[in-house]
C-alpha cells in the first residue's frame, strides 16, 4: 500500500536533510565575519582550516566510530603535498594544487585503510599513532626534499584563479578557506543523510549486525576512511598554501591529540561539532598561550584530564539538544518520551 | 658487529625494564597508560638532582629513583586512574595524553628544556676489550641490572603468593575477585613497581637515550610497541619484543642510516597486521 | 528438487572442544524446520557456521545449491540467507526506520549511494512503512531503538531480518526473553511468515516447536542426534531421554 501523502511517514529523515534555520544562522555568521571581523582574519582562517580538520575526523570517529591517535598523518600529507607543488612550480594554481593535495592523501589514507580494519580499539590507536610517527620519520630523514626540521621554505603562492593574490592581512585566505570548508561541508551533509550515511552509523553501533543485513562493512570503513583522509590532506594543504610555510609538527602527535579535545568540545557525530569545537578550542588556545606563551600545553593537558574525569557524555552534554536538533527527532516523540518515561 | 649485538641487547633489556610496567597495567586491568613514559622521565629527573646537585652516588641513587617512580604511581593511581578503569580506551587515552601534556609542561617549567646528564662514576665509563670486542662498561652494567630485574621479576610472578594473585587477576579479574583476591590492592601494587620499574629505565637510561621534558612523547611508541609486539599475556613476552626492537634499531641505524628509525615502525605495523594479539602472547586480543 | 539449505559434514573444533560433529543437515525448501536439542548442544554454534560468523574446520554449506562456506557474511545475505539473533542485535542509536530502511536499501543495491537524500526516495520509504505496520512497529517507528519495550525490540530483530527479504531465514529463539504479554505478537509473526521462505527454527519452547514445526532436528553435544516429523520426534523415547537425561543430572 503506497501513502497518499509520504512526507508525514518521512518525517526524521526529511527534516534531518533539509536546513535547519539554526545552521542557516551559522553559516550566515561565519561568512559575515570575513565582512564585520576584518582584523580577525588570521585566526579566522586557522579557525577554518582546523574546523575542516575536525570534520574530516567526526566522519570517521563520530560517524563509523574509528579512533584514530594519527590523523595527523593525512593533514602533514597534504601539507607537504601542496607545498612541494607550490615550491617547485609543478603547479601553480593553488585550486588545483589543493585538490591533488587532497587526492594525494586520499591515497595514502586508501592505502592505510586496511591497518584500521582489524584489531581492537587499541590496536588501531597503536596503527594509526604508528603511521603518523612514520611519516614524521619520512619528513625528518628526508630533509633534501622537505627541509627537514627547518621546514619546508621558500614558497610562494600564485593567485588563485589567476585573480585573487594572497595578501599579507589574510583576506583571500580567509575567504577561500571558509569557502572551501562550506563546499565540502555540503558534500559531507550530503553523505551522511545517505543509505551510506546510514550505513556507516550502523556499522558504528553494531557492525556484527550491520554485516548480518548485508553491509559490506568493511568495504565502506575503506571508503569512508579515504575519504576522512581526503579532508584532512585538504586541511593541511589549506595551511600550507595560505602560510607558504610547511614544518614537521603538520604530522606532530600534539596535533592529532588536540584534534581529539576539538571534538569532545563539540561533540561527535552530528557534523558540527568539529566546527563548533574548532571555535571554541582555538579561542582557549589563544587565552592560553597569552597567558602562558610556553606552558599552554599544560592547560591544554588539565582541561583533557578534568572532561575525562568529569565523564565525557555529561561535559558533552551542552551539545546535546543540538545532537537531536540534527538527527531531526520529532518534537512530538520527544514530548511523548519525557511524559512517558525512557524506555531502556 | 657483536658490538652492535651487545649495544642492541643493552638497548633491548632498558626498554624492556621501562616498558614492562606499561605491559602489565594493559594486560591486567584493560588501561592503556599513554603517560608511562612520564614516571620514566620522573626517575631520570630525580636521579639528575640527586647526583648532580645533591651528590647522591649513583647507586644510591638508583633505587631512589626507583622509589620516588613508584611513590608518584601509587598517588596517582589512588586518586586519578582509579576513576578512569571504568572508562573506555578512548576516555583512558585522553586522559592519560593529558597527563602526558601536564608533566612536559610541568618538567620543561621547573627543569627547563635542555637536554639533561647524569655524572657518571669513573669507572662506569669507557670500554672493556673482551676478545678484541669493545664491550662499553655502562651498557655491561645495564644488562647485569636489568637482567638481575627480569630474573627477579620472573621469580616473583611464578613463586611468590602475590605473583599467583597477579596471574589470575590478569587472566581473569571477575574471578580473581570471587576467589578473594583483593585486586584492587594488587593492582595499586602493580602499578607502583611498574612506575617504579620505568623511573629505574630511566635513570639508567639518561646516558644511553637522554633525558629532557620530551621524554614521555618521545618513547611512548617505543612502549607501545613493546608491548603490541610482545603482548601481554606474559614477562617473556615483552621481554623477547623488546630484545628485537632492541637489536632491530641498534642495526638498522648502524646499517641502514636512512631507515634506521622505520625498522621498529614496520615491524610493529607488521605485527600488527599478522598477529593484532602480538607476537608473542597467547590468547586473543581482548 | 534442490533443498534450499544443506550441509556436509560440517565440523568446528575449538581446541579439544567440539562444538559441531560431522553435522549433515538439509532443510527442505518452504520447511518449517526446527532445530532442537538441549543446552549448549550446539545450535547457536550452527547457526553461526551457517551464516559465516564462524568457519567451519571442515565440511561445506550449500545454499540453493551454491557453495558458500568461504563466503563473507554479507555476501551471504545478499544471496538470501539471514537470521535473527537469541540476544537482540539492533541499532540502539537509530530508529526502527532508519534500521528498517537499512536493510531494505542493502538489499536494493543502493548501501554504497553517497549522494541521494535517503528520504528521497518515496517507494522505498514506502515498502520500509508497511513492513514496520505489518509488525505492529508503525508507532515508534521514529523512536530511538534504546527507547523501546524489549517485546518491540525483538519485533524488530524479526522485521529487520525480514526487510532482507531472505529465501532462507534462521531463527534463533525468536521468544526468548520476551514477556508473556508480548509473546502472542512474535508467534503470529512467526506463524504468518510467507510461504516461499524456508525458515530453520531454533527453539526450547516445545509448544512453538511442534504448533510450527514440519520437520524437526535434535542436536545432542554438536551432533545431529535424530530427524524427523514432529509426529516422530514426539513418539521417539531417545529424544526423551535425553532432554530428561540432562535435566535428572541438572
Amino acid at each position: 500500500m503506497k501513502p497518499a501523502a509520504p512526507v508525514p511517514f518521512t518525517g526524521g529523515l526529511a527534516t534531518r536533510a533539509r536546513w535547519h534555520p539554526l545552521e542557516v544562522l551559522f553559516w550566515l555568521a561565519a561568512f559575515a565575519s570575513y565582512y564585520f571581523l576584518p582584523s580577525k582574519h588570521l585566526i579566522l582562517t586557522e579557525i577554518a582550516i582546523l574546523a575542516l580538520f575536525a570534520l574530516s575526523l567526526d566522519l570517521i570517529l563520530g560517524y563509523a566510530g574509528i579512533v584514530s591517535l594519527g590523523h595527523a598523518a593525512f593533514f602533514g600529507f597534504g601539507a607537504y603535498v601542496a607545498g612541494l607543488l607550490a615550491k617547485h612550480q609543478l603547479v601553480t594554481e593553488p585550486l588545483l594544487a589543493l585538490l591533488l593535495a587532497g587526492l594525494a592523501a586520499m591515497l595514502l589514507g586508501f592505502v592505510t585503510s586496511f591497518l584500521v580494519l582489524r584489531g581492537s580499539d587499541l590496536t588501531r590507536i597503536m596503527v594509526t599513532l604508528g603511521v603518523a610517527l612514520v611519516l614524521r620519520e619520512i619528513a625528518n630523514r628526508y630533509a633534501w626534499l622537505t627541509g627537514g626540521a627547518d621546514g619546508l621554505q621558500g614558497i610562494s603562492m600564485d593567485p588563485l584563479l589567476g585573480l585573487f593574490r594572497f595578501d599579507m592581512f589574510g583576506r583571500t585566505a580567509h575567504a577561500y578557506t571558509l569557502i572551501v570548508l562550506f563546499v565540502l561541508f555540503l558534500l559531507a551533509r550530503r553523505i551522511v543523510n545517505s543509505p551510506f550515511g546510514l550505513a556507516l552509523q550502523a556499522i558504528k553501533g553494531n557492525a556484527l549486525r550491520a554485516a548480518a543485513v548485508g553491509v559490506a562493512v568493511n568495504a565502506r570503513l575503506v571508503a569512508v576512511y579515504s575519504m576522512a583522509a581526503f579532508y584532512a590532506g585538504i586541511a593541511g594543504a589549506l595551511l600550507t598554501q595560505t602560510t607558504a610555510f610547511a614544518s614537521l609538527d603538520v604530522f606532530s602527535f600534539e596535533r592529532s591529540a588536540d584534534l581529539l579535545l576539538v571534538l569532545i568540545i563539540g561533540g561527535t557525530g552530528y557534523l558540527y561539532g568539529g566546527l563548533i569545537g574548532a571555535i571554541i578550542f582555538k579561542l582557549m588556545q589563544d587565552y592560553l598561550s597569552a597567558l602562558t606563551p610556553q606552558y599552554w600545553p599544560f592547560w591544554i593537558g588539565l582541561v583533557l584530564v578534568v572532561i575525562v574525569l568529569v565523564g565525557r557524555e555529561r561535559f558533552s552534554s551542552w551539545t546535546l539538544p543540538l545532537r537531536r536538533l540534527a538527527a531531526g527527532s520529532h518534537w512530538r516523540a520527544e514530548r511523548a518520551r519525557r511524559i512517558v518515561g525512557e524506555g531502556h | 658487529m657483536l658490538t652492535i649485538l651487545f649495544d642492541g641487547i643493552a638497548y633491548g633489556m632498558l626498554l624492556f625494564v621501562l616498558a614492562c610496567g606499561l605491559a602489565v597495567t594493559l594486560g591486567l586491568m584493560n588501561f592503556i597508560n599513554l603517560a608511562h613514559g612520564a614516571f620514566a622521565m620522573a626517575g631520570g629527573y630525580a636521579t639528575v638532582i640527586l647526583v648532580n646537585r645533591w651528590g647522591v652516588p649513583f647507586f644510591a641513587a638508583l633505587p631512589l629513583a626507583f622509589l620516588v617512580s613508584a611513590l608518584l604511581g601509587l598517588i596517582l593511581e589512588r586518586t586519578l586512574y582509579v576513576h578512569v578503569y571504568r572508562k573506555s580506551h578512548l576516555d583512558q587515552v585522553l586522559f592519560t595524553i593529558g597527563l602526558v601534556f601536564m608533566s612536559v609542561a610541568a618538567v620543561d617549567y621547573v627543569m627547563g628544556s635542555g637536554q639533561m646528564f647524569v655524572r657518571l662514576p669513573d669507572w662506569l665509563q669507557g670500554q672493556f676489550n673482551v676478545f678484541g670486542i669493545g664491550v662499553g662498561r655502562y651498557r655491561l652494567l645495564i644488562i647485569a641490572v636489568c637482567g638481575f630485574l627480569t630474573l627477579a621479576l620472573q621469580l616473583i610472578l611464578s613463586r611468590t603468593r602475590f605473583g599467583s594473585r597477579l596471574r589470575a587477576a590478569v587472566d581473569d579479574t571477575r574471578v580473581a575477585r570471587g576467589l578473594g583476591i583483593r585486586v584492587d590492592a594488587v593492582f595499586a601494587v602493580t602499578f607502583a613497581v611498574g612506575s617504579g620499574l620505568a623511573g629505574l629505565g630511566g635513570a639508567l637510561g639518561t646516558e644511553i637515550v637522554g633525558l629532557d621534558p620530551t621524554f614521555p612523547l618521545k618513547f611512548m611508541i617505543y612502549f607501545l610497541i613493546v608491548v603490541t609486539v610482545g603482548g601481554t599475556t606474559s614477562i617473556t613476552g615483552p621481554f623477547l619484543a623488546s630484545l628485537l626492537l632492541g637489536i632491530g634499531d641498534v642495526a638498522g641505524k648502524y646499517y641502514v642510516p636512512t631507515l634506521g628509525a622505520f625498522v621498529i615502525y614496520t615491524i610493529m605495523i607488521i605485527v600488527l597486521i599478522v598477529r593484532p594479539q602480538g607476537l608473542f602472547s597467547r590468547g586473543s586480543v581482548r | 528438487m534442490v533443498p534450499a539449505l544443506q550441509t556436509f559434514g560440517l565440523d568446528k573444533r575449538f581446541g579439544g572442544i567440539v562444538a559441531a560433529n560431522d553435522v549433515s543437515l538439509q532443510v527442505q525448501k518452504g520447511a518449517r524446520h526446527a532445530l532442537i536439542g538441549p543446552n549448549g548442544a550446539g545450535k547457536t554454534t550452527l547457526v553461526n557456521l551457517l551464516t559465516g560468523l564462524l568457519q567451519p574446520t571442515s565440511g561445506r554449506i550449500l545454499l540453493d545449491g551454491k557453495d558458500i562456506t568461504r563466503l563473507r557474511p554479507h555476501k551471504r545475505v545478499k544471496l538470501g540467507l539471514t537470521r535473527t539473533f537469541q540476544i537482540n542485535q539492533l541499532f540502539f542509536e537509530l530508529t526502527p526506520l532508519e534500521t528498517v530502511a537499512l536493510a531494505v536499501c542493502e538489499r536494493q543495491e543502493l548501501g554504497g549511494d553517497w549522494w541521494r537524500l535517503l528520504a528521497s526516495r518515496q517507494a522505498l520509504m514506502a515498502e520500509v512503512v508497511s513492513i514496520l505496520e505489518r509488525f505492529g512497529l508503525a508507532d515508534v517507528m521514529e523512536e530511538r531503538t534504546v527507547t523501546l519495550p524489549y517485546g518491540k525490540q525483538r519485533l524488530l530483530e524479526i522485521a529487520l531480518a525480514i526487510a532482507c527479504q531472505p529465501s532462507v531465514l534462521l531463527l534463533d529463539e525468536p521468544a526468548a526473553g520476551v514477556p508473556e504479554d508480548e509473546r502472542q505478537a512474535i508467534l503470529a509473526i512467526v506463524a504468518a511468515l510467507p510461504s516461499d521462505v524456508t525458515v530453520l527454527l531454533i527453539e526450547h519452547d516445545m509448544d512453538l516447536v511442534f504448533k510450527f514445526a514440519t520437520f524437526i532436528s535434535v542436536l545432542v553435544n554438536g551432533a545431529l542426534f535424530v530427524q524427523g516429523t514432529p509426529e516422530e520426534i514426539a513418539r521417539d523415547r531417545r529424544v526423551r531421554e535425553v532432554y530428561l537425561g540432562e535435566a535428572a543430572h541438572a
